[in-house]
């Protein structure tokens, strides 16, 4: 077979895959290899392929991804720390055309804003929201998170978690697909290919059934820390491999019925 | 018999050597470049490029979607 | 035509005038003595008249929130709570100030500090005037003093919301909110159509347009100096145009009464009483807080011997009435707290004791 030269490769025509274009051109900040870029990446192409651009409104919490709006190219309004399901909340009734979406850290969901996801949920808000678990807090320096888990190490349980003093990881996602008011409830993750692949399917499911009026969509994403976690990216992903998704497993917890 | 040639171009600036695309890419294409971008990141690179066959596995995991991917269909010449 | 007047207790007033107003939503959290603004919502069922929005929220830090989505949204947007519950959206009025959002909060005032009573009380003039959420900002502060002016204030504060792009906050008390009075109504106005809803607000970013960013985060100090720097401009502007007050029997008045809101309602009484004692005595009533009407103060104490500042609290407005006369005349406080509220007779006594003597 004749050698083919990389030129001939390397052609407009033959792309089959690029950067969409509601990610703007802004280096994201997050630190290399950190789950917050892939799923920001994510949000924006099921954004691009929907044809909603015009359309959605995105509501960015405080965390690592409080600036969020500087990377997907939507209306996007910044939220206090754990309240931006309340945010989510009045702009869906008053614009109910519009496809909202929530972006929150396990601080900001799991913590402060316990109260605001578990009402949202419960009155069936029908937005999507996104919940990146990392079970740590990143941005502050890497404290624990209500989801950090057993044992973990953190800035503020630097002898590892222990449940008798600071009880167990809490798992939001188990608790809000008790409430008839979600829809949709996965758990899924974005550091092998594939799992981005099935999160893209998840999270394109979870924009779509807004049009259904039937309640939030609800998404986890387990994800790395690599800062907050003290490891390189390829070891964190390993680490998240052998100790989250045992306590946090994969998969939908809620699929609406046929 | 058709088969499939890719490439990636990976923009090098923006690559910040978290390495998760030489992980995810099944036949062993790339590795973290010797030099470092003005960051002070080890860009990725195709070191294999003839192994690559456009799978997109590596974009897609790329957090910063810095990797375009191109494939090809090739037509294979065979010997009488 | 007396047709048009109807009997309504305060917050009753207020619900109704939110909907003629034009309101998108109404997000709140009951808490006595303010609960029935959002009975009221939730009765009169505004969704089938104007298509509003009522929802009762899980919490006032919530409800809050709630309005700071909407408002960024462009909607109007408001909330009514009391005291403590204001306390508790501090945080949340802090960031709609940052971020430049109109939005309207109702506070009927309850004694306190802490949970309180939920007699009428004048104590959180300071919260209200002063910041009470963190930085540099300022709510323009309505101050009705009838069911009448609760009903007025609606649109008003509602206009001068979206003019200055800034909460602004309706103060009033327990005893307004709950005392019945008759009260006209302004006809329905329409709500904003999706067309004219601000170019700023986070509606979908259209392909002629950049994204709408609604946000109170900057991490550069200068950026941030400067934007500090514009809503000093913005409440300077208030305080040239916004300024709003009224008087009762000051033009040879020899002592002031300076009162707001239920306070002022007694003291017209007191001026009545302190004449019939053959004492020169006028009111002057604040209806803006913020902005303070500083100028006409300060130009009664030209003419006065003496000013009586009366809050129902330990103090708070006499400050800024100490402020606007600099000196030039004594100013004295008198006030009940915790829920009582003062008879117009005592407060003539103290006006004597403080003042005349004997």
């Amino acid at each position: 077979m004749a050698d083919i030269d990389i030129k001939d490769i390397v052609k407009e025509e033959n792309i089959v895959y690029k950067k969409t274009k509601v990610l703007t051109d802004k280096v994201m900040h997050y630190c290399p290899g950190c789950g917050h870029s892939t799923t920001h990446r994510i949000i924006a192409e099921v954004i691009e392929e929907m044809g909603i651009q015009d359309k959605t409104i995105g509501i960015a919490p405080v965390g690592c991804s409080v600036f969020m709006y500087d990377y997907i190219d939507v209306d996007t309004q910044e939220a206090a720390h754990g309240r931006a399901p309340a945010l989510a909340t009045a702009i869906k009734r008053l614009l109910p055309d519009r496809f909202v979406f929530t972006y929150q850290g396990d601080g900001d969901l799991a913590a402060i804003g316990t109260a605001e996801t578990i009402h949202a949920c419960n009155r069936g808000e029908n937005i999507t929201m996104i919940f990146i678990n990392n079970g740590i807090y990143g941005m502050t320096g890497g404290q624990m998170a209500p989801t950090s888990l057993e044992g973990m190490r953190t800035s503020t349980t630097p002898y590892g978690r222990d449940p008798g003093l600071m009880g167990h990881p809490i798992k939001m996602t188990e608790l809000v697909a008790q409430l008839p008011g979600t829809y949709y409830v996965t758990r899924q993750a974005v550091h092998t290919p594939n799992l981005v692949r099935k999160t893209k399917k998840a999270i394109r499911k979870a924009f779509e059934y807004q049009k259904l009026n039937k309640g939030v969509s609800f998404v986890e994403v387990v994800s790395n820390c690599n800062s907050g976690w003290k490891m390189t990216p390829v070891k964190a992903v390993k680490w998240l491999d052998e100790n989250m998704l045992s306590f946090y497993p994969l998969g939908d917890i809620k699929v609406p019925e046929k | 018999m058709a088969k499939v040639k890719g490439a990636i171009v990976v923009d090098t600036e923006r690559c910040k050597g978290c390495e998760l695309c030489v992980i995810s890419c099944p036949t062993h294409v790339i590795a973290m470049s010797k030099n470092v971008n003005s960051k002070g990141y080890h860009y990725a690179y195709m070191e294999n490029p003839d192994a690559c066959n456009g799978c997109t596995n590596c974009a897609v995991v790329c957090p910063d979607g810095v990797i375009t991917v191109y494939r090809m269909k090739v037509e294979e010449k065979t010997e009488v | 035509m007396e047709e048009d007047f109807v009997l309504m207790k305060g917050n009753e007033a207020l619900a109704e005038a939110a909907i003629r107003a034009g309101a998108d939503g109404y997000f709140g959290y009951p808490i006595t003595p303010q609960s029935e603004v959002m009975e009221y919502l939730t009765a009169a069922k505004p969704w089938e008249r104007t298509g509003m929005v009522v929802l009762q929220a899980e919490s006032e830090v919530s409800a809050i929130n709630m309005l700071y989505g909407g408002a960024g949204a462009g909607k109007r947007v408001m909330t009514s709570s009391s005291s403590p519950g204001i306390s508790l959206m501090q945080e949340g009025i802090s960031y709609i100030a940052g971020a430049e959002l109109p939005v309207v909060v109702a506070n009927v005032v309850r004694g306190g500090p802490g949970l309180g009573t939920i007699q009428p009380s004048q104590s959180d003039y300071f919260q209200a005037t002063k910041g009470g959420g963190h930085g540099d900002y300022h709510l323009l502060v309505l101050a009705p003093s009838s069911v009448q002016e609760m009903a007025d204030f609606m649109p008003l504060a509602f206009d001068l919301a979206f003019k200055y792009r800034n909460p602004v906050m309706i103060l009033s008390d327990g005893a307004i909110g709950q005392m019945m009075e008759k009260v006209k109504f302004q006809p329905q106005r329409p709500r904003m159509k999706d067309e004219e809803l601000p170019d700023w607000a986070t509606t979908g970013k259209k392909p002629d347009r950049e994204r709408n960013i609604i946000t109170s985060l900057d991490l550069d100090p200068y950026r941030q100096e400067r934007f500090n720097r514009k809503l000093i401009e913005k409440y300077q502007k208030m305080k040239e145009e916004e300024v709003r007050y009224e008087t009762f029997q000051c033009e040879d008045a020899e002592y002031l009464f300076v009162a707001y809101g239920t306070s002022s309602r007694i003291c017209q009484k007191s001026v009545q009483l302190a004449r019939e004692k053959g004492i020169k005595a006028g009111l002057f009533r604040p209806i803006t807080l913020f902005p303070f009407p500083e100028k006409q103060v300060g130009a009664l104490a030209d003419q006065v011997r003496g000013m009586l500042s009366v809050e129902m609290s330990a103090g708070q407005m006499v400050e800024d009435v100490r402020l606007a006369t600099n000196g030039k005349v004594p100013v004295e406080h008198y006030g009940r707290m915790g829920g009582v509220i003062p008879a117009p007779d005592e407060i003539v006594e103290v006006l004597i004791q403080k003042f005349i003597g004997g």
